[in-house]
């Protein structure tokens, strides 16, 4: 019996929904996740309105690094959906490609992440330092988690778990379509955080 | 598993289709970024700052998700389910300037 008869729907449609579990899961599991980061979006409109002072995110932060993490992570969304398609597109040499590239992309992503976090410790700034930086850690460090957990799955994508292309290439390009629809959620993320953060 | 129960699953020249929008989508969110940065050097008063940097943000956003993760092709189900979410993120986001509002009131 093999894990496609195990786990059902991971391929074929539902009937009653007309979607497959492996689409309906990676979308429940997104909404989860925006009302995780709806509670901080939350919490940081509540502390700023309550705060005597806020500061220019500018004044602290460094935006020339932010701005770059930005284009990063929307290049990265590109390689990534670019994988999916070669994968449609039965182009496996391409998928390793793309999805190579995607990784690499998330690396820049954090070591840009980690030298802007060095700075911020070099100065003596850190979450208990003042309310902004509490919140300014809270949300870039939880973002930052997100896409060293896309970061694993990808890779592993790229490496190991590709040999399922050879014995189920459905069942591999929808698990590449879901890893996908979660890196492009990272990449939503940030495209908000930049500018409340970074801007505002 | 055969491909013929993929009923969901897209075809190759769709996605050749797919393709030439993502590098144009790609091409237009690196401008927006471009646009974000420059129209914080404008020193705009902070409600019109907001306004601007949260309209470009939901921009791109839109583009991310209509595009890069299919959303404006995805199922009823799927936009049904995240309209929901998004009433419920909506409702976190403007407790605490409506919960302001009231306090003032009072």
């Amino acid at each position: 019996m093999s894990a496609a008869t195990l786990i059902p729907y991971t391929v074929e449609a539902r009937p009653d929904t007309g979607l497959n579990n492996v689409k309906i899961g990676i979308w429940l599991f997104l909404a989860s996740e925006v009302m995780l980061f709806g509670g901080l979006f939350a919490a940081y409109i509540l502390l700023r309105n309550g705060a005597a002072q806020w500061p220019l995110g500018a004044s602290i932060l460094s935006v020339p690094m932010a701005a770059a993490n930005t284009l990063v992570l929307i290049s990265s969304s590109v390689t990534m959906v670019m994988s999916w398609a070669s994968l449609v597109r039965k182009d496996f040499g391409k998928f390793r490609l793309f999805m190579g590239l995607t990784v690499v992309l998330g690396l820049v992503f954090m070591v840009i992440k980690s030298t802007e976090y060095r700075a911020k410790f070099h100065h003596e700034l850190f979450p208990r330092t003042n309310t902004f930086l509490a919140i300014y850690f809270t949300l870039t460090g939880l973002h930052a988690l997100h896409v060293l957990g896309g970061m694993v799955v990808n890779a592993y994508l790229w490496g190991p778990g590709s040999a399922m292309w050879k014995s189920e290439p459905l069942r591999f390009t929808n698990r590449v379509e879901a890893a996908g629809l979660f890196w492009h959620f990272v990449d939503l993320v940030w495209i908000f955080l930049f500018p409340i953060l970074y801007l505002l | 598993m055969t491909s013929e129960h993929a009923e969901d699953h897209p075809h190759a020249a769709h996605v050749d289709r797919h393709v030439r929008a993502y590098i144009t989508v790609f091409v237009v969110l690196m401008v927006l970024t471009l646009v974000t940065v420059w129209v914080s050097t404008l020193r705009l008063g902070l409600r019109l700052a907001v306004t601007a940097a949260l309209g470009i943000a939901t921009v791109k956003a839109s583009l991310v998700a209509g595009v890069f993760m299919h959303l404006s092709t995805e199922k009823k189900l799927i936009v049904l389910g995240l309209a929901l979410t998004l009433f419920f993120f909506l409702f976190c986001l403007l407790m605490p300037g409506v919960s302001d509002m009231l306090n003032n009131r009072l």
